[in-house]
């Protein structure tokens, strides 16, 4: 026992280092956590989002529409505007095809052209096809569409809206 | 491969002689008494870190200050506990400081060749109520509101200039978004960047002097 006894210097050397090491962890790693936090937080929920009325819709003429998601971040409330386009494509009111007129590029909003037949991006020019392929430009790939939607009975479409 | 890192810095650095100096120095027999200013040092650290941890979300604005700490108090993981550690930190470190301060006068400390550490002190003394007193408006309560609206008060009564200091520190004749503002750049930068020239100083007159013994019967 005598052989292996702990010098004082060394006893306080280890104790220093282990309750040190302890005191860093317990600030440390809630401080990470701490810091990280907002990036936890699930974003906005998802829900039916009405967009407007059938009636108000043409057959074959792209119908732009933009809503409003609200969102509480922190102490404050961040409202982000949000849009589509929704095209009747014949008299059956269920054959609508509705787009997320956010570019695939950079997020830019797209805007329907008559005159060219096309979905312009203002940003890049990028152009889409009426059922939102893409034409020209930089976008990988099609417009992204809102597959779920569904018509109240007063013939209000509803889309069904999720954050991405 | 470590020691000829270690090996290469030490030859330039010199680690072995800053350890020396600074950790491994001579010490008169001590008590616990003695340890009351690396406490505060330690605390200072603890400040710092924990302080620029809260301005991850602390918000120096009328509309926003109130919002953001009860934010970090409720809505953000651990936040309770780095302004729980910055709150109280702040008032053990004012508390440490005077008994710091108490137990130099009383052994006499502050004597030849100590004087200008004791100095320095009475500056480092004043900066950290500065950073109790800047801090206290930052959460934008009523009692920090009123708090500063009556320790700018007594500012004011300092004759002939005293109008003028109250303005000074207020930003104006009333507490406002520029007295926050203040406060606030006061608080995360003048205030602690002086703090920490400093310490330094300090620290290097302790190192230079070697702490004083404790007083003989004979003293």
């Amino acid at each position: 026992m005598a052989d292996k006894e702990v010098s004082r210097r060394d006893f306080i050397k280890v104790t220093t280092t282990i309750v040190g090491g302890l005191i860093g962890a317990a600030l440390g790693l809630p401080a990470i956590a701490y810091l990280l936090d907002p990036a936890f937080k699930a974003g906005a929920k998802e829900g039916w989002v009405p967009v407007g009325k059938i009636a108000d819709m043409q057959i074959g003429v792209p119908h732009p529409f933009s809503f409003t998601r609200v969102q509480v971040n922190g102490w404050e409330r961040t409202s982000n505007t949000r849009g589509g386009l929704a095209l009747l494509r014949s008299a059956d009111s269920n054959d609508i095809l509705v787009l997320n007129s956010r570019c695939t590029h950079l997020s830019c909003t797209v805007n329907w052209k008559e005159e060219t037949q096309a979905y312009v991006c203002p940003c890049h020019d990028a152009r889409f096809t009426k059922e939102g392929a893409v034409v020209s430009g930089p976008p990988p790939r099609p417009l992204d569409r809102y597959a779920e939607f569904h018509i109240t009975d007063a013939g209000v479409l509803e889309i069904f809206y999720q954050e991405s | 491969m470590w020691n000829t890192i270690y090996g290469w810095l030490d030859e330039r650095i010199g680690f072995n002689d800053l350890y020396k100096s600074i950790l491994d120095r001579a010490e008169p027999k001590g008590n616990w008494w003695n340890t009351l200013g690396s406490a505060t040092l330690f605390l200072f650290v603890v400040q710092a870190v924990t302080g620029i941890f809260l301005t991850a979300y602390y918000t120096p604005s009328p509309d926003h200050a109130y919002d953001s700490i009860t934010y970090i108090m409720n809505g953000v993981a651990f936040g309770w506990l780095i302004r729980g550690i910055h709150h109280w930190g702040a008032t053990v470190m004012v508390v440490l400081v005077f008994v710091h301060m108490l137990r130099v006068f009383v052994t006499a400390s502050f004597k030849y060749p100590r004087e200008l550490t004791w100095l320095i002190g009475v500056g480092l003394l004043l900066l950290t109520l500065g950073m109790g007193f800047t801090g206290y408006l930052l959460p934008w309560n009523q009692r920090s509101y009123w708090a500063t609206i009556v320790g700018t008060q007594i500012a004011g009564t300092v004759p002939f200039i005293g109008s003028f200091v109250l303005r000074a520190l207020r930003g104006g004749p009333d507490l406002s978004a520029l007295t926050l503002q203040r406060f606030f750049s006061a608080h995360i930068w003048m205030l602690p960047v002086a703090l920490g020239g400093l310490i330094g100083i300090h620290l290097y007159l302790v190192i230079r002097h070697g702490e004083s013994h404790w007083p003989r019967r004979d003293d």
